[in-house]
């Protein structure tokens, strides 16, 4: 069963073509990773399924919700109505964290659930304690992101993605901001996700955890989908040059 | 006339000039009050990506920081008059003809300007990641606004709001040049009922000087509370 769809995606900053056409469907369940070098696209085109860039061309669709913004005009998909909508839709978690600095933990993980999706406090709150739990962060409820490690804050950012209760969910990189000592905690959250049968779209440089976990492997290069497939067949035996130079740094 | 002479009519004073307290610090805290809200919108408009509306908070902020809050008070409380009956006509006669109106009005729209441009400020300050990531939750504008950008900001203005605050109370001064008998206003007369400028301007120093040491005080308490869990820790 389909559970996001992108079709032939374009996006341009000023004269710089940044995507060239890229098209991804993923079914419910899917780990979809995306690899390639810095400024290939990858990132750009992630941004681009939740609006945080808005597609020059090209089409979304997320179960029952088209966005087509070959239309111009705002009679085009992305009315702030319809943008709000795809984004509540989707778990976001950054490279960088982007937690709310001036909230706790909890407090993180249920604005949103209370002001998007109209939960009451106690019930968001009983929602957002269960999450820290599943992250392994019972104890930190109350404390402010200042306070907690990269791998904590990134553990935090994805039970607040998670307490939307997504549809699908978007990484960002979310281990290269980390110390290298705090990766595997952050990973092991990720893996258990996989493992629950969540339907994610990852950006990563980690090329052994996507190997391990993705059910699908996009390698992206110069704004195109220059290769893509099952792992086990993109990491042992791969189709373009391009790919292979690139996976043989990494692995 | 003995020296400790002095100090019994300065405390004499201070009896005296503590009935202006409140009254001043109506007039400062209504004026900031007001003026906080109005900035909220200014500096909205300040930082919009129209031209008109930032063109326009531009404008109003280079004019009411580029001249005297002085001849401010004065074009409102005297200029009024002048046009007594388009004032009759709009209803608002009642309000142009008191003098407190006058004062809180000329304060207010006074102090707007610096707070449109302290609040501006921090939400320049705010890191575009935080926005992302309420955006990436399905807030709407309005709500980033609300629950992420605007708490924020005023953490990054809160140093200089204290500056800002402290000016206004001292600037409360300049209502006794239209008769209201603030701290300042009310020393005035008691010097010249008494003829001892001396004494009696010295306690009305006192007094500001007390007024904003509480504040300094509070502020210093507000930032360490809201610091406490932003610092890095160590």
């Amino acid at each position: 069963m389909q559970a996001l769809v992108a079709t032939d995606i374009r996006k341009a900053f000023g004269s710089l073509e940044v995507l060239r056409g890229v098209s991804l469907r993923a079914n419910k369940g899917d780990v979809i990773a995306i690899i390639g070098g810095s400024g290939s696209g990858k990132s750009t085109f992630l941004r681009c399924l939740n609006l945080l860039e808005v597609p020059d061309a090209g089409s979304l669709w997320l179960n029952g919700i088209t966005l087509d913004f070959n239309r111009s005009g705002p009679a085009g998909g992305t009315t702030p109505k319809a943008k709000a909508e795809l984004r509540r839709r989707l778990g976001m978690v950054f490279q960088s964290f982007n937690l709310w600095t001036h909230m706790s933990a909890l407090d993180n993980i249920i604005a949103g659930p209370i002001h998007v999706l109209g939960q009451d406090r106690k019930e968001a709150r009983a929602i957002g304690l269960d999450l820290l739990d599943r992250v392994g962060l019972a104890d930190k409820a109350d404390a402010f992101p200042a306070q907690l490690s990269g791998g904590q804050q990134q553990r935090v950012a994805i039970a607040r993605a998670l307490a939307m209760r997504p549809e699908a969910l978007l990484f960002d990189e979310p281990t290269s901001a980390l110390d290298p000592e705090l990766v595997g905690e952050v990973l092991k959250v990720i893996q258990g996700l996989a493992a629950e049968g969540r339907t994610m779209i990852l950006v990563t440089h980690e090329m052994a955890f996507a190997r391990d976990v993705a059910t699908h492997v996009m390698f992206f290069h110069d704004g195109r989908v220059e290769e893509e497939g099952r792992p086990d067949l993109i990491f042992s035996n791969p189709g373009s040059e391009r790919c292979r130079s690139f996976l043989k740094k990494f692995l | 006339m003995g020296f400790l002479d002095h100090f019994a009519f300065i405390a004499e004073a201070l009896a005296h000039l503590s009935v202006g307290i409140p009254r001043t610090i109506l007039l400062a805290v209504a004026s900031l009050l007001i003026g906080f809200v109005l900035a909220i919108g200014v500096a909205a408009a300040l930082l919009s990506q129209a031209f008109l509306p930032r063109w326009i908070a531009n404008g109003y902020v280079y004019i009411f920081r580029s001249s005297p809050l002085l001849v401010q008070i004065f074009l409102i409380y005297y200029g009024s008059g002048q046009f007594r009956s388009l004032f009759e006509s709009l209803g608002l006669w009642g309000l142009f003809r008191e003098a407190w109106f006058c004062a809180i009005l000329a304060l207010a729209l006074n102090t707007c300007a610096y707070q449109a441009v302290l609040i501006a400020g921090g939400l320049r300050a705010v890191p575009w990641g935080q926005i992302e990531a309420a955006q990436a939750v399905g807030m709407s504008r309005c709500r980033v606004f609300v629950t992420v950008a605007f708490p924020q900001a005023l953490r990054h203005a809160l140093p200089a709001y204290s500056n800002e605050v402290v000016l206004m109370i001292k600037a409360t001064a300049l209502a006794s040049t239209i008769t209201i008998l603030e701290i300042t206003g009310l020393a005035k007369q008691m010097a010249s009922e008494t003829y001892r400028p001396f004494e009696v301007f010295a306690a009305a120093g006192l007094v500001y000087i007390a007024l904003n040491g509480a504040v300094a005080a509070g502020f210093t308490r507000g930032e360490r509370f809201l610091r406490r869990n932003v610092a890095q820790r160590t």
